[in-house]
């Protein structure tokens, strides 16, 4: 029951990157691209949880944690960029 | 026991996943900019709870271990998704409203990402 209830999820969240994929591609406006971004790191992260628990490995929680840490620098950063022109003033 | 046990964790599973398909369809779905922050900094984030509550649960019952690395994802992610939320939401002000179509802030100034606009160097 585990093993096809983490394949939904799967599927939830493989669904979930693409469209966030098209959202980057096709938003009119920059600060959608940024949201859609964010988004895609979220989701990336929930597969990666995923993954460690359906093929029963812990290896993948510290790449979880890096991925976290990235995604929040990385948005901050360009929306940061946006507001002010550059990031360390 | 052991089927409980399974029962709570499909369940987590299955409701994060539809959150976080739920999410990211809003994204994609709403009209507004203001609107469309909703969808992916409140759903996918319990999207992603509901995940790790189950990856908990799944640890000290079938691999024999607790697992403390959740309760930190966890702990990053709520505290991380409002500030990323908030900062965004700047964005939209600063680059599609003018002060002249959002309401008063209350005070004699205007909006903080406006205000630096007009005295150089504020933020």
């Amino acid at each position: 029951m585990i093993t096809y209830a983490a394949y939904f999820a799967f599927a939830c969240y493989g669904a979930a990157m693409l469209m966030c994929l098209w959202k980057v591609a096709a938003a009119d406006q920059i600060g959608d691209r940024i949201l859609a971004l964010d988004t895609m790191v979220i989701n990336a992260l929930a597969l990666l949880v995923l993954y460690g628990l359906a093929f029963g490995t812990e290896i993948y929680f510290e790449v979880v944690l890096i991925i976290a840490m990235l995604g929040f620098v990385s948005t901050v950063a360009y929306a940061r960029f946006l507001l002010r022109g550059n990031i360390i003033e | 026991m052991e089927s409980l046990a399974e029962i709570l964790i499909s369940a987590g599973l299955v409701i994060g996943g539809i959150f976080g398909l739920v999410g990211s369809f809003g994204l994609i779905k709403l009209r507004d900019p203001m609107s469309r922050l909703h969808a992916p900094t409140k759903a996918t984030t319990l999207g992603v709870g509901g995940t790790l509550i189950a990856s908990m649960i799944h640890a000290p019952l079938f691999e024999g271990h607790l697992s403390f690395h959740e309760l930190l994802i966890t702990l990053f992610l709520f505290l991380t998704a409002p500030v990323t939320a908030f900062f965004i939401a700047k964005v939209h002000l600063h680059r599609n409203e003018r002060p002249e179509t959002l309401p008063t802030p209350g005070e004699d100034r205007l909006w903080a990402t406006h205000d630096a606009d007009r005295d150089g160097n504020r933020d």
